[in-house]
C-alpha cells in the first residue's frame, strides 16, 4: 500500500475499502483540525528558522569584511599617528580601504548611549579608523606586529568577539526553528495516531465483520489509513494557508526593523511552506499505518 | 478439508475441549449438539481460525493452523462461510451491500442479477436497499447466511442459526443448508434444537456430534 495509491483518488478498491467503514465522527474534525493547527505552527516556525538563517548570514558578512583600529594618542599626536596608520593600512596587502571616523560619525556611535549633548571635544576619545578588506582578506597578526612596532597607541579589532557569539546566536536560533519544526511533526505524528486507535477501536465491531468475511489486515487498514492521510492532508493545506497569509501580514523589513520585521518569507522561500501539506500527509499514513495495524492485531 | 487431531483448548485456567479428533469430509453434513456452554461456537471459532488449540494439531485446507499468517487465516476464512448466532453487520451499508461484503474484501464483484437472485433465494429481494437495523432477527439470519455463502465457500458453518426464529422459518433457513450441502458444500450446525436435527436427517445423510465432558462423540441413531 503506497502513499500514492491512497491519495490519488478514482482508485477503485481504495473507494471500496472506504466505505466499509461508516462515516466519521469526532475523529475527523480532530484530525484535520490538529494538522490545520500544527501546520499552521510550522508556517511560523519555518519562517523563524529561515530569517534566522537570513541574520546570521547577514551580520557575519556585515562584520566578517570590516574591522577597526582603534587609536590612542595624546591630542597633539593624534593626527600624525593618525596618518601614520593609514599609511601602514594603506601599504598592508589585503587591505581594501581605510579612513578615519570624523568627529560627527564618532558622536553619531556614541549618541545611542550618551544622548546628543555629549561633549565629544572634551573627552579623550581614542580615534577610529576603519578598515575594509578585499576578497583575499589581510594577515591580522602581521599588522598587529606592525601597528605594535609603529604605531604603539593603536589596536586592531577585527570584530571576531562580536562576530563569533552573534553567529552562534543566530545559528542556535535556526536550530531552535527547525526543532520546532521536528517537534511539530512529531506532535501531529502521536495525536494522529490518538484518533486513528480511538476510530478503529470505535469501530472494533466493523473491523471484526471484516475479519471474518476474509478481509485482509492491509485492506481493513488501506480504509482507515485514506481517510486519515486526506484529513491530514486537507486540514494541513488550510493551516499552511492561513499561516502564509499570516506571514504575509507581518510588517516588511525596513531600516529601523529589527529582527521581528524580518521574520517572513523572501523570493523562492515563499515556495517552502507548500511543503507542509505534502509533508503532513505522509506523517499521517505513516502514523495511522502503524496505529491500524498495530490496534488490527489487537482487535481480531 | 478441516481436520482436529488431538485437539485441547483450554480457557480461563481451565480445559474447555479436549482430545478432539475428527475429520470434516467434502461434501459432508454435520450438526454439532451439546448443553449450553459445552464449548460448541469455541468449537466452530477453532474451525475458521478465529481461535488456535492450546494442545494438538488443527489442519485448515491441508494447512496446519498455527503455520498460517494472518493474511493466510483471511484468504482462508473467504473458504468457509460462517454465520453467527449474533450475525454482525455493517449498519451503515444497505442489506445488498453487505451480503456482498465477502466479494467485496476479496476484490471480485457480483452481478446485480447474480446479488438480486441470491437475495430472492433467500427471501431478501425486497430488502435489498435495507441497512440492516431494520431487519428482524430471521431476516438477519438469512442475510447472514446469504453473506456466508456468497464468494462459493467449501464450507458453512452456522453457530445455532435458528436460535431466534420461529418454527417456520427455522425450517426455512434448514432448507437453504440443505440444498447448500446438496450442492457440494460442506455444512457444520451448532445447534442443541433436536426437532431440527431430526427434520433435518430425514432430508439429508447428516451425522451428529455431540459435546460432552469436553469431547466431541459422534452421537448415535436415538436423536
Amino acid at each position: 500500500m503506497s502513499l500514492m495509491s491512497l491519495i490519488v483518488p478514482d482508485r477503485r478498491a481504495d473507494r471500496q475499502a472506504d466505505r466499509v467503514v461508516p462515516p466519521s465522527g469526532h475523529t475527523a474534525w480532530l484530525t484535520s483540525f490538529t494538522a490545520g493547527a500544527m501546520a499552521f505552527l510550522a508556517v511560523f516556525a519555518l519562517a523563524l528558522s529561515l530569517a534566522a538563517g537570513r541574520l546570521a548570514d547577514r551580520w557575519s558578512d556585515a562584520l566578517e569584511r570590516t574591522a577597526t583600529v582603534r587609536l590612542s594618542a595624546p591630542e597633539d599626536q593624534m593626527q600624525l599617528q593618525t596618518d601614520a596608520v593609514l599609511a601602514i593600512l594603506s601599504t598592508t596587502p589585503g587591505i581594501a580601504t581605510a579612513r578615519a571616523m570624523t568627529d560627527a560619525e564618532q558622536r553619531a556611535l556614541l549618541e545611542p548611549w550618551f544622548g546628543p549633548d555629549l561633549p565629544i571635544d572634551a573627552l579623550p576619545l581614542p580615534r577610529l579608523i576603519e578598515l575594509t578588506e578585499t576578497g583575499s582578506g589581510y594577515d591580522g597578526e602581521g599588522l598587529r606586529q606592525r601597528l605594535a612596532a609603529e604605531a604603539p597607541g593603536a589596536v586592531l579589532d577585527d570584530h571576531t568577539r562580536w562576530r563569533r557569539p552573534l553567529a552562534v546566536a543566530a545559528g542556535r536560533l535556526r536550530l531552535l526553528g527547525l526543532l520546532s519544526i521536528g517537534l511539530i511533526g512529531t506532535a501531529t505524528a502521536a495525536m494522529i495516531t490518538l484518533a486513528a486507535s480511538a476510530a478503529l477501536a470505535a469501530n472494533a465491531q466493523v473491523v471484526r465483520v471484516l475479519r471474518q468475511v476474509g478481509a485482509r489486515d492491509a485492506y481493513i487498514a488501506r480504509a482507515f489509513v485514506r481517510r486519515f492521510t486526506l484529513r491530514a492532508l486537507t486540514g494541513a493545506a488550510a493551516g499552511t494557508l492561513v499561516g502564509m497569509i499570516g506571514v504575509a501580514l507581518l510588517p516588511s523589513t525596513d531600516t529601523a526593523g529589527g529582527f521581528l520585521t524580518g521574520l517572513g518569507f523572501q523570493g523562492l522561500s515563499w515556495l517552502y511552506p507548500l511543503v507542509l501539506p505534502p509533508l503532513m500527509a505522509v506523517v499521517a499514513f505513516i502514523a495511522t499505518r502503524a496505529a491500524a495495524f498495530r490496534k488490527l492485531r489487537e482487535l481480531t | 478439508m478441516i481436520a482436529f487431531d488431538n485437539v485441547a483448548y483450554s480457557y480461563g485456567g481451565g480445559e474447555l475441549l479436549s482430545d478432539i479428533s475428527l475429520r470434516l469430509t467434502p461434501g459432508s453434513f454435520h450438526f454439532l449438539t451439546g448443553p449450553s456452554g459445552a464449548g460448541k461456537s469455541t468449537f466452530l471459532k477453532l474451525c475458521y481460525g478465529e481461535l488456535l488449540p492450546s494442545a494438538g494439531r488443527i489442519s485448515l485446507f491441508d494447512r496446519e493452523v498455527r503455520s498460517l499468517s494472518r493474511d493466510d487465516i483471511a484468504l482462508t476464512r473467504r473458504r468457509i462461510g460462517m454465520v453467527q448466532q449474533d450475525c454482525q453487520f455493517l449498519d451503515h451499508l444497505p442489506l445488498a451491500a453487505n451480503v456482498a461484503l465477502p466479494l467485496t474484501v476479496a476484490g471480485k464483484t457480483s452481478t446485480p442479477q447474480d446479488l438480486t437472485d441470491l437475495l430472492g433465494w433467500v427471501g431478501l429481494g425486497q430488502l435489498a436497499d435495507a441497512k440492516p437495523p431494520a431487519l428482524s432477527g430471521g431476516e438477519r439470519q438469512r442475510a447472514a447466511l446469504a453473506r456466508a455463502i456468497i464468494i462459493g465457500p467449501d464450507v458453512v458453518l452456522a453457530d445455532e442459526p435458528t436460535g431466534n426464529l420461529d418454527w417456520e422459518m427455522s425450517l426455512r433457513l434448514l432448507t437453504l443448508l440443505v440444498e447448500l450441502n446438496r450442492m457440494g458444500k460442506t455444512v457444520l450446525i451448532a445447534t442443541h434444537d433436536l426437532n431440527l436435527i431430526r427434520q433435518a436427517k430425514a432430508q439429508v445423510a447428516a451425522r451428529v456430534l455431540r459435546i460432552s465432558k469436553r469431547r466431541v462423540q459422534l452421537a448415535g441413531a436415538d436423536l
